[in-house]
């Protein structure tokens, strides 16, 4: 620990959950022993994954009083909406950690659907579910004892930004602990911090600029295939191997982790500011990587691309410029 | 009032905006319902073009370029045959029917051809009626 960070008051540092899974949360755990580091300039006052303070306890606070808030996970719910709008009152820098609260990650594939169709696939139609009786959540509900409520489902999932001003952005399904750790040490050690509204915690390069893999400039591509029909060469760059990787549309910062697992980047990292809508770029790369000229061999090749949507906008489809599936019967 | 669609069309600046042109020119009526953007190559429509098209509010998309074979940088019409279809699938996963964007190849000498696509295209998507797509995403709860 340097000098000049050994005298500061401590930072006062939030961290919350939305609509997420809870591996944002264990990425901060990730930080093992760095956790001694963290603590010794920082007082965690709110994180519902490993400390008792209630909601009223944060509703309580002075405007501002915590310094850096790192809210992880989409908005999806009435609650996750609320505690947003709160959070956002309550701190200095507002950061939005992680897929979900960046571009609306993997909760935000649920645009493809909505509110009726979740609830008609949850609570009746599935497998497991016998529920005769139709009973759906409501979010108020009188018994003797007084009135019950639950949060409202929203028909859409938002990215945190859709719904409050973010300071930064720090991606990454999760993100990788060593870039939250470099963050937040140049927010404590006061280091100049770039404007408001930048992606921090990753460059401005693509995964390909990066990636070890050997690649050729023109790629030309017959037929793609699912990851479980090629045995990879392990050297080869996946697409050149007729594998969707989303490499060319992904912001590097990760250290091309999933490549160097042998398995395709899948764009948890969100585009580069030169190309902000993931599928729009992947789309655009791939057709000219397509090695056809014949419209009935183009309309067979682009077929085995089973899934452009869902692959494309994995991580981003609220965030995307399309943002949701249009299904005619909402109004 | 009666439903008049909006109508974005990409045309290429050598064949297919010459083509429109010459439909102009002519002095052959056609529908008013396109907003023509000029690119140089039909190669040069990017998804993202499209997508904002949609996005702002746009009913339907025309896109054209030369014949095969025709482009003046050889290969753009084909690269745009190939992003179309592609484009395409995912359209329609986003719940964007197929008949709101085509892709029709027009020459210089095509003026009569365009404004009969150009007319033919408005009654295709006047039948579909408005695309929601927009007051859709912008109901963000
Ligand atoms: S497409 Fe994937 S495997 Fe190929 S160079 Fe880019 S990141 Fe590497
Ligand atoms: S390689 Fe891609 S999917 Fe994997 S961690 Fe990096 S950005 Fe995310
Ligand atoms: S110049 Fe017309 S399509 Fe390329």
């Amino acid at each position: 620990m340097s000098k000049e960070t050994k005298n500061k008051p401590k930072l006062k540092l939030a961290i919350y959950w939305g609509a997420a899974c809870g591996g944002c949360c264990i990425s901060v755990l990730d930080v093992h022993e760095k956790l001694f580091d963290v603590v010794a300039v920082a007082d965690l006052v709110f994180w519902p994954i490993a400390l008792d303070v209630k909601y009223a306890d944060v509703e309580a606070m002075e405007n501002g009083f915590i310094d850096v808030t790192l809210y992880n996970g989409a908005v999806r719910n009435s609650e996750n909406e609320h505690m947003a709008k709160l959070l956002r009152q309550k701190s200095k820098i507002l950061i939005a950690y992680g897929s979900c609260a960046h571009l609306g990650g993997i909760p935000g594939l649920a645009n493809f659907h909505n509110k009726e169709e979740i609830f008609e696939r949850v609570y009746h139609t599935s497998e497991s579910t016998v529920n005769k009786e139709r009973v759906e959540p409501v979010t108020s509900y009188k018994v003797a004892e007084g009135t019950l409520s639950l949060p409202e489902f929203f028909n859409d999932v938002r990215a945190l930004d859709q719904v409050v001003d973010v300071d930064y952005y720090l991606p990454g399904c999760p993100p990788q602990t060593e870039r939250f750790v470099e963050v937040f040490m140049a927010i404590v050690t006061n280091a100049s911090l770039p404007p408001n509204g930048s992606v921090v915690g990753a460059t401005e390069k693509a995964q390909c600029d990066e990636c070890q893999r050997k690649k050729t400039d023109n790629k030309r591509i017959k037929q793609f295939k699912r990851l479980v029909e090629v045995i990879d060469d392990g050297e080869t760059c996946f697409l050149e191997q007729g594998i969707i990787c989303m490499g060319p549309a992904t912001r590097s910062g990760c250290g091309y982790r999933c490549i160097e697992g042998n398995s395709p980047c899948q764009g948890c990292y969100g585009p580069p500011s030169t190309s902000p809508d993931p599928g729009a770029k992947m789309m655009s790369a791939i057709a000219t990587m397509i090695d056809s000229n014949d419209p009935d061999e183009i309309i067979k090749i682009v077929e085995q691309i089973e899934d452009p949507a869902g692959t494309f906008y994995r991580f981003s489809l609220p965030g995307s410029i399309l943002r949701r599936k249009l299904i005619e019967t909402q109004t | 009032m009666a439903f008049e669609p909006t109508i974005i069309s990409f045309l290429c600046n050598w064949c297919s905006y010459t083509g429109a042109d010459l439909a102009g020119t002519s002095r052959i009526p056609y529908a008013p319902n396109l907003r023509t953007i000029r690119i140089m190559c039909s190669g040069r429509i990017e998804p993202t073009f499209v997508l904002k098209a949609f996005r702002e509010g746009a009913d339907g998309v025309l896109m054209c370029g030369c014949h095969p074979g025709d482009c003046h940088y050889h290969e753009g019409n084909y690269k745009c045959l190939r992003r179309y279809h592609l484009l395409q699938k995912y359209l329609q996963q986003m719940g964007i029917k197929k008949e709101r964007v085509r892709l029709e190849w027009i020459s210089a000498s095509e003026g009569k051809q365009f404004a009969a696509l150009a007319n033919e295209f408005t009654e295709t998507i006047r039948q579909l009626g408005p695309c929601k797509i927009k007051g859709v995403m912008e109901t963000l709860t």
